[in-house]
């Protein structure tokens, strides 16, 4: 690349020309910020102000880029110069707008432009324009593991949009446990009556297409590459090993029912008792005839009881809701009432969940005649030739029985989700400690393994909650702790096959896209069309293996030397890894210690007897920056003393930043991330979490430099608190004038 | 127990649900109800003056098969006739309406609270109005104020006094009416073979004996 030429642009648009000296601002990017080339326009986001700068970089030979105007969360397609290292100063929604156009504020207010302008350029010169991934595969093929309604869908989504794939199945056949219902839920109006499950057409198409190549009898031996450039080797039945590339992975492994003979007390075991799915293989045995038992008897009384072994809270069963069970309940009672209305038919619930179009559902079953009654079943026990099912009535509030040939168990779904990676390492390390037990355990657990991942965090996409495969369940769903990997259907969540179909088109079209990033050398979600990547100076590693450990996504392995070894491709690029490594040799060509820690220096800090502090707020980008420009949107003012730098996340932040920013005088610093924990908010799962743990230690740091721990705070933020972060920067920035300037100022 | 009783026990067996649902007016809405409990939530009466069930409570009492206990229940005399309840209810349960056809069903079995005050009040309206085809105003308050004797019913017409004063001045009440039958309607018999008819038709469509 030819040699560094910066330059910067000061926009006078959008009042700021009005508000603020744009003359002294020059005058700060030239002399301080020492820009080979500063410009000053009137509305630089216009065709004309974008020509500038596209003149600039193609006939000045201008490399680096700091554009002085809005937050760089807007504008990003004016100021869109793939090839040039840009940084954004952020004047609008930074400064003017959250500052109060009165003569008072404005000695202030320009004193906060000019750091921005500062911090701008410095900046942008410890940049350096990615070059993307070198490293990529460019294989286009969807690997679909289940072959289930929700894979089956999965593998027809992805081949209708032109992207070859392979289908792996455990069993001889495709279909799942959709393939297993006399009938489903219904999917389109009216919502009355039970619907055919349409596997046989699903199938059909499946077997039509020449774009997907189906595996039945067959797992996955094996799974090792990256995104775009994995190799999986799939076992067949023969014994034989047959070798696949693909690009990503959808899995949708299902689930399997609920072991009821874990419920002796609601008759699990039992001669007369079934779960949902027995009741389905008599209701197919019946095929629209009176249904039998096993014994042969038509079954002229029913109870179906909800619930059973779900949403429990003693901690011994799923503690979860499986979601299709009331729907899959009432569709069964229609069995009965459908084949002979004086069939006796009651569903036994505590709450009656009937999402999607259930609520026409369940009225169209009271309309059969369908008993429906609000009860806890407390025993089912055998009686005569049928069973006796005691429960509690919670609307006439009293202990009751009724009598039934035919006791259904609405038992939950457990996913198919793979060994707790978690357990699976702790188990690891008790066997290599030489537990006899333990080792044992290991064996069983990778037994269990559905990807056999060769990836040094475990053979399995990392589970979130009750052992499901998913990540992030408020903002994208599809997405695993492991690039692109997809979850679809029951693996990720409970769910009905309305829903399934729904996920896997959604995971479908998540991995083409990851195929398509991947290919280009570019990230993932959520920092999709991102070129950069970690890079570490190996000479700098001490192999303490932080990195390694910390990232939340798996992607860096450790090679023959044990230095870590970046797997470009599973990289997010959120930067934890970054923010882990205590000797700081990883670093992002445009997110880096120096990038983030120039800016940190660049401010100017002004002497304790000036009675202005300063606060430094290093914010995530994800959230909590956006809820900032948000503030200033809405015009909400907040307090003029502070600094604000976006990080990546919370889990980026390399404490070295904290006690540079209060070594050299910054009176506080503020921490914005997400929510952590079980709960958790951050879009790379575990960054604020890693982050918060880092910055616990710094607070020893703060006592060693004699500082109070005030002058560190960490601050949940998340992207809806938009009112409520001005006044918590405004409580704190009150506290720091309150607690008096920084003893390390001037120093 | 009335013929009626016998006769419907017998019919029905243990299935009161579907007694209900067939010989009720309105029965045939019980099953529809889902135990939100919007109707009791919106009940003006509060229940004061001692309902036994409220409406969505009585509802489960008849899936359950409680025959003895709902049709004796004094709630579906409480009602007030609101429509509170039919008006909110999510699934469209005419609520008012099969209160009102739980009371009837268990007036006709003689199953419903003796000296009930509504029903007697309900009894004398109806055999006020179809005696001549209307409603007697004057021979209508006379039933109602000496329900509980000579002395309690001079007692309350006492009270009454300056209001029936004014109505009578105002033409409003005419106390010739107390004297011999009162006026009738025109067709007389008319009405009395509608009645006939209908509740022949009625027993008709519920497969049971006219009354």
């Amino acid at each position: 690349m030819a040699e560094m030429k910066t330059a910067a642009y000061i926009c006078k648009g959008c009042e700021l020309g009005s508000r603020l000296d744009a003359a002294s601002l020059v005058k700060i990017a030239t002399k301080e910020g020492k820009m080979n080339l500063v410009r000053e326009h009137d509305f630089l986001c216009s065709a004309d102000g974008v020509a500038l700068i596209k003149n600039d970089i193609d006939n000045e030979g201008v490399t680096h880029v700091a554009i002085c105007a809005c937050s760089r969360r807007a504008k990003t397609e004016a100021f869109n110069f793939p090839a040039n290292a840009v940084s954004r100063g952020n004047l609008r929604e930074g400064v003017i707008w959250i500052r109060p156009d009165t003569d008072a504020a404005r000695e202030t207010t320009q004193e906060m432009a000019e750091d921005y302008v500062r911090m701008a350029c410095a900046e942008v010169k410890a940049m350096k324009v990615p070059e993307g991934n070198q490293n990529t595969g460019g294989v286009k093929t969807l690997l679909v593991v289940g072959g289930g309604i929700s894979g089956m869908t999965a593998a027809l989504e992805a081949s209708k949009a032109g992207y070859k794939v392979v289908l792996v199945e455990k069993t001889g056949a495709l279909g799942g446990m959709t393939a297993k219902l006399y009938k489903r839920i219904p999917t389109r109006e009216p919502f009355k009556a039970p619907e055919d499950n349409g596997i046989a057409d699903l199938v059909a198409q499946i077997e039509a297409d020449a774009n997907i190549k189906v595996y039945l009898n067959a797992t996955l031996a094996k799974t090792s590459g990256a995104p775009g450039r994995f190799k999986v080797e799939i076992a067949v039945e023969s014994g034989s090993v047959a070798t696949e590339d693909v690009g990503a992975i959808v899995q949708a492994t299902g689930f399997t029912p609920y072991d009821m003979n874990k419920l002796p007390h609601l008759g699990g075991g039992q001669a007369n008792v079934v779960d949902q799915a027995g009741l389905e293989a008599l209701a197919k045995a019946a095929n629209g005839g009176p249904i039998k038992r096993a014994d042969g008897k038509e079954v002229k009384s029913v109870v179906f009881v909800q619930c059973a072994g779900q949403r429990d809270t003693s901690g011994e069963h799923l503690q979860y809701c499986s979601g299709h069970c009331c729907n899959t309940s009432i569709k069964q009672a229609m069995y009965f009432k459908d084949s002979n209305p004086d069939i006796d038919t009651v569903v036994l619930f505590t709450d009656l969940r009937t999402p999607g179009n259930g609520e026409d559902f369940y009225r169209s079953a009271q309309n059969k005649g369908v008993i429906f009654s609000k009860g806890v079943v407390s025993n089912v026990s055998a009686n005569g030739g049928g069973c006796k099912v005691k429960f509690k009535d919670l609307i006439l509030n009293e202990e009751t029985e009724t009598d039934a040939d035919l006791v259904v168990l609405a038992t939950g779904m457990v996913p198919t989700s793979g060994p707790d990676l978690d357990a699976l390492s702790e188990a690891t390390r008790a066997a290599e400690g030489g537990d006899e037990a333990a080792k044992e355990q290991v064996v069983q657990m990778k037994s269990k393994s559905v990807l056999n991942l060769d990836y040094r965090q475990g053979p399995d996409i990392p589970q979130f909650k009750h052992g499901f495969n998913d990540s992030h369940f408020i903002c994208f769903p599809y997405e695993t702790r492991r690039t692109a990997m997809y979850a679809a259907g029951p693996v990720r969540r409970p769910m009905d096959t309305v829903q399934a179909v729904e996920d896997a088109t959604g995971a479908a079209m998540k991995a083409i896209q990851a195929m398509e990033n991947a290919g280009l050398g570019k990230a993932a979600h959520p920092r999709a069309g991102d070129l950069s990547f970690p890079t570490a100076r190996l000479e700098g590693c001490t192999q303490c293996k932080r990195c390694t450990v910390e990232c939340p996504f798996g992607a860096i392995d450790e090679d023959e030397k044990r230095f870590p070894l970046f797997n470009e491709s599973r990289c997010r690029r959120c930067g934890t890894c970054m923010g882990a490594c205590p000797v700081r040799v990883i670093s992002f060509e445009n997110y880096s210690v120096n990038t983030v820690g120039a800016q940190i220096k660049a401010v100017d800090i002004p002497d304790e007897f000036s009675e202005k502090p300063r606060v430094l707020i290093l914010a995530c980008e994800n959230d909590a920056y956006p809820a900032l420009d948000m503030a200033g949107m809405n015009r909400y003012e907040y307090d003029a003393f502070v600094r604000v730098i976006p990080v990546r996340c919370l889990g980026s932040v390399n404490t070295i930043w904290i006690t540079d920013a209060l070594n050299s005088g910054y009176d506080g610093v503020m921490l914005m991330g997400c929510k952590h924990g079980e709960e958790y908010q951050c879009h790379f799962v575990k960054g604020s979490e890693l982050g918060r743990y880092r910055m616990s230690k710094v607070y020893d740091t703060l006592k060693g430099m004699n500082l109070e721990e005030e002058r560190l705070m960490d601050l949940e933020v998340a992207i809806t608190d938009i009112e409520t972060l001005p006044k918590k920067i405004n409580d704190y920035a009150a506290k720091i004038v309150a607690m008096g300037a920084s003893p390390f100022k001037g120093l | 127990m009335s013929d009626m009783n016998q006769q419907m026990t017998a019919r029905y067996k243990n299935n009161f649900l579907k007694e209900i649902e067939e010989q009720a007016e309105m029965g045939d809405w019980v099953k529809m109800c889902m135990q939100c409990g919007v109707c009791s939530g919106s009940c003006p009466t509060n229940f004061h003056g001692g309902w036994d069930h409220p409406p969505q409570e009585l509802f489960m009492m008849i899936r359950a098969g409680k025959r003895d206990e709902v049709l004796s229940s004094n709630s579906m005399w409480q009602c007030v006739s609101c429509y509170n309840c039919y008006v909110r209810c999510p699934r469209k349960v005419p609520i008012t309406h099969v209160m009102h056809g739980l009371a009837e069903y268990a007036y006709r079995l003689g199953k419903a609270p003796k000296g009930q005050p509504t029903q007697h009040l309900s009894k004398t309206f109806w055999d006020n109005a179809t005696k001549y085809g209307r409603v007697n105003e004057v021979k209508l308050t006379q039933s109602l104020y000496f329900k509980d004797g000579i002395g309690s019913g001079i007692k309350k017409a006492l009270e009454m006094q300056s209001m029936a004063l004014g109505l009578v001045k105002a033409k409003r009440l005419n106390p010739m009416e107390a004297v011999g039958g009162g006026h009738k309607c025109k067709d007389l018999k008319g009405i009395h073979a509608m009645l006939a008819k209908a509740r022949e038709l009625e027993a008709k469509r519920k497969g049971r004996q006219p009354a």
